[in-house]
C-alpha cells in the first residue's frame, strides 16, 4: 500500500467513525432521525471505499474475477435488499430485521472463514482467536436470527420448543467449539485443521438455532436486540481479524446498541437475560388457574361500547401485539379521529415490551399517521390512568394483568405494567377469553369497570367507529 | 511462543500497537453506550434496523476475502459474503428510511 493510500484509507476510516457515532447521535430525537440514516449511509460509503483499492492494483484475469465477485455480489445485495424493504408490510417488520441482521452475521462468519482457509499455514494465535469468535458469534447471529425468523413467521410454532437436556446439549456444544478452537490454535497446520474447521461452523450453527428455538414469541423482543449485539460483535472480532479499526469501532456502536436493548426490555418484563434464554418462559401453561382469578364476565356489544366511548373526555388506547395480528392500527386512528372530533383527547401508552420488537407499537402507530407526540412511555402517563375516562385495550393482555403488581405468585410478578385498572372504565378487545402468551389469567377481565368486547380489532374499530359517526 | 511473536503482541512496539487497538475498542463502547442510552423508546425500532444495516459494514471485509479470490471455494464464499452484507447494508438502511418518514408531529389533524 503506498503512503497516500494510506493516509486516504485511514483518512476515510476517521470520518467515516465520526459520522457514525454523529448518527447515532441524531437518532435520539425524531426530528433529526431521518437525517442520521442519511449520515449513516454516507459513513458507510466512506468505510467501504478504501476496501476498494486493493482491487485496482490486480490485472488480467484476476481482475475480472475480483469485478465480477466484488460488484456482482454488491449488484445482486442492492437488489435483493430493495425490493425486500420496500415490499415487507410493517407488521412483518420484526422478522425482516431479524432476516437482515442474520445475514450480516453470516457474512462475518464467510469472511472469518476464508481468512482461516487463506492464511491456514502461517496462522498466529492472535489473528486465529478472533477468527474463531468471529465464526461462532457470527454463526449463532445467523442461525439464532433465521430461528427468530421462523417462529415471527409462523413457519415453526412461537412457543417455546423444549426437550430434556437441552442446557446440557447447549453447553457440550459451546465446550466443544471451544476444544475445537483451542486445538486449531495450537496445531494450525495440521492435515485435519479443514476438516475441525468445518466442524467448528457446524457447531456454531447448530447452537444458534438451539439457542432460540425454546424462547417464547414474546419473548422475541429481547431475542432481536440480543441478535443485533451478536452482530455487532462479530463486526468487531473480524475487525480484531482484519486489524481493521473502523469495523472495530462501528462493530462496538451496534454491540453495544444491542446490549443497551436487551437491558432494557429485559427490565420491562421485570426479568433477568439468563431467565428470558433459559427461562422456558410461557411453555407451562397451567389451564386451571388460580380460582380466585375466574369471574363473571362482562361482556359489552360493539353499540354499548361506542356508547360509552363518546360519553368519554379522555381515552388512553394500550395497543399490544393483538392490534399488530389483526392489522388493525388505521382503525385505532379512525377511531381516534372521529373521538377528537367529538372534543376528548386521545393519547397511546406504550409498553416497552409491548408486541414482537423494540418499539413495535410505536411504529406500526406512526404507519397509520398516529402523530408520535401522542405516543407515550410507561412512565410518562402511567399516573394519568387514574384520571381517564376510558382506558381501551387493543390486543395487549400481559402488559395489563394488574397481577404483576398484586399476585406473588405469578409468573409475571414484578413487572412494570400499564394500570389500565385504574381508568374509570376499561374496555378490552380481544378474540377470545384465551389467556395470553405467559398463560396466565388476567383479572383486568373480570374486574368490575371492565368490559369486553369480543372479535377482530379492526372489526370491532370499524363498527365502532360507524355507531359514533351515527350517534 | 512463536504464535505471538508472529501476531506482533512479542515486541514493545507490538503491544503498544496492541494497547491502541485496544484503547478504541473501550471508547468505542463508552462513547457507545454514551450515544444510544439517550435514543428515546419510541425511536428503539429504528435504532435497531439502523444499527443492523450499520454491521452490514462486514462488507469491509468481504470485499478484502474477494480481492485474494479466484472463482473456487473462496471465491463463491467471498461473492455469497459480498451478496450478504449487501442485503444487510441496503435493505437495512431502506426499512429505517420507510420507517423514519412515517414519524410526524402532531398538531395539523387530518
Amino acid at each position: 500500500m503506498s503512503l497516500i493510500e494510506a493516509y486516504f484509507s485511514e483518512g476515510c476510516y476517521i470520518a467515516a467513525a465520526c459520522l457514525f457515532m454523529l448518527s447515532l447521535k441524531w437518532l435520539g430525537s425524531p426530528k433529526t432521525a431521518r437525517r442520521a440514516n442519511f449520515i449513516s449511509m454516507l459513513a458507510m460509503a466512506l468505510a467501504v471505499a478504501p476496501s476498494l483499492l486493493p482491487v485496482s492494483k490486480t490485472h488480467g484475469g484476476a481482475l475480472v474475477n475480483n469485478l465480477v465477485i466484488i460488484l456482482g455480489g454488491m449488484a445482486l445485495g442492492t437488489t435483493i435488499g430493495l425490493v425486500s424493504a420496500t415490499r415487507v408490510k410493517m407488521t412483518a417488520m420484526p422478522q425482516m430485521v431479524g432476516l437482515y441482521n442474520g445475514f450480516g452475521g453470516a457474512a462475518s462468519l464467510i469472511v472469518a472463514a476464508v481468512e482461516f482457509v487463506h492464511k491456514r499455514g502461517e496462522l498466529g494465535a492472535g489473528e486465529a482467536v478472533p477468527i474463531f469468535l468471529s465464526v461462532v458469534i457470527g454463526g449463532v447471529c445467523f442461525t439464532g436470527s433465521m430461528a427468530a425468523f421462523c417462529k415471527l413467521q409462523e413457519w415453526i410454532s412461537g412457543k417455546p420448543v423444549l426437550f430434556a437436556g437441552q442446557h446440557i446439549m447447549n453447553l457440550v456444544l459451546l465446550l466443544g467449539a471451544l476444544g475445537v478452537a483451542v486445538g486449531l490454535c495450537v496445531v494450525p497446520a495440521a492435515g485435519w485443521s479443514l476438516w475441525a474447521f468445518v466442524g467448528l461452523v457446524a457447531i456454531a450453527l447448530l447452537l444458534g438455532w438451539l439457542v432460540v428455538i425454546p424462547i417464547g414469541g414474546a419473548d422475541m423482543p429481547v431475542v432481536i436486540s440480543l441478535m443485533n449485539s451478536y452482530s455487532g460483535m462479530a463486526v468487531t472480532a473480524t475487525g480484531f481479524v482484519l486489524r481493521n479499526n473502523v469495523l472495530i469501532v462501528v462493530g462496538c456502536l451496534v454491540g453495544a446498541s444491542g446490549i443497551i436493548l436487551t437491558r432494557i426490555m429485559c427490565r420491562a418484563m421485570n426479568r433477568s437475560l439468563a431467565n428470558v434464554m433459559f427461562g422456558g418462559f410461557g411453555a407451562t401453561v397451567e389451564a386451571a388457574g388460580p380460582a380466585g382469578a375466574r369471574g363473571p364476565v362482562k361482556e359489552a356489544g360493539v353499540d354499548e361500547a361506542a356508547m360509552v366511548l363518546s360519553e368519554a373526555q379522555s381515552v388512553i388506547v394500550i395497543p399490544g401485539y393483538g392490534m399488530a395480528v389483526a392489522q388493525a392500527q388505521h382503525a385505532v386512528r379512525e377511531l381516534a379521529a372521529l373521538l377528537e372530533k367529538k372534543g376528548a383527547t386521545v393519547r397511546y401508552a406504550i409498553h416497552p415490551v409491548a408486541g414482537r420488537m423494540p418499539g413495535h407499537m410505536n411504529v406500526l402507530l406512526a404507519e397509520a399517521n398516529v402523530p408520535y407526540d401522542r405516543l407515550f412511555d410507561l412512565d410518562q402517563i402511567n399516573e394519568d390512568f387514574k384520571t381517564t375516562d376510558v382506558a381501551l385495550v387493543v390486543g395487549a393482555n400481559d402488559v395489563v394483568n394488574p397481577a404483576a403488581r398484586a399476585d406473588k405468585s405469578s409468573p409475571i410478578y414484578g413487572m412494570p405494567i400499564l394500570n389500565a385498572d385504574q381508568a374509570r372504565s376499561c374496555m378490552v378487545l380481544k378474540r377470545s377469553m384465551n389467556p395470553g402468551f405467559a398463560g396466565i389469567d388476567n383479572e383486568l377481565f373480570v374486574a368490575q369497570n371492565t368490559m369486553m368486547v369480543f372479535g377482530d380489532a379492526k372489526a370491532t374499530l370499524s363498527k365502532m367507529a360507524a355507531a359514533l359517526k351515527e350517534a | 511462543m512463536s504464535v505471538w511473536l508472529l501476531s506482533g503482541a512479542g515486541s514493545a512496539a507490538g503491544v503498544a500497537h496492541w494497547f491502541l487497538v485496544f484503547n478504541v475498542f473501550v471508547l468505542a463502547i463508552v462513547v457507545g453506550v454514551e450515544l444510544i442510552g439517550k435514543v428515546p423508546p419510541l425511536l428503539h425500532t429504528p435504532l435497531m434496523s439502523g444499527s443492523n444495516a450499520i454491521s452490514g459494514i462486514t462488507l469491509v471485509g468481504a470485499i478484502l476475502a474477494a480481492v485474494y479470490a479466484s472463482w473456487d471455494a473462496k471465491g463463491v464464499l467471498a461473492f455469497l459474503g459480498v451478496t450478504l452484507a449487501t442485503i444487510n447494508v441496503v435493505g437495512g438502511y431502506a426499512v429505517t428510511d420507510r420507517m423514519l418518514r412515517m414519524f410526524k408531529k402532531g398538531k395539523k389533524e387530518a
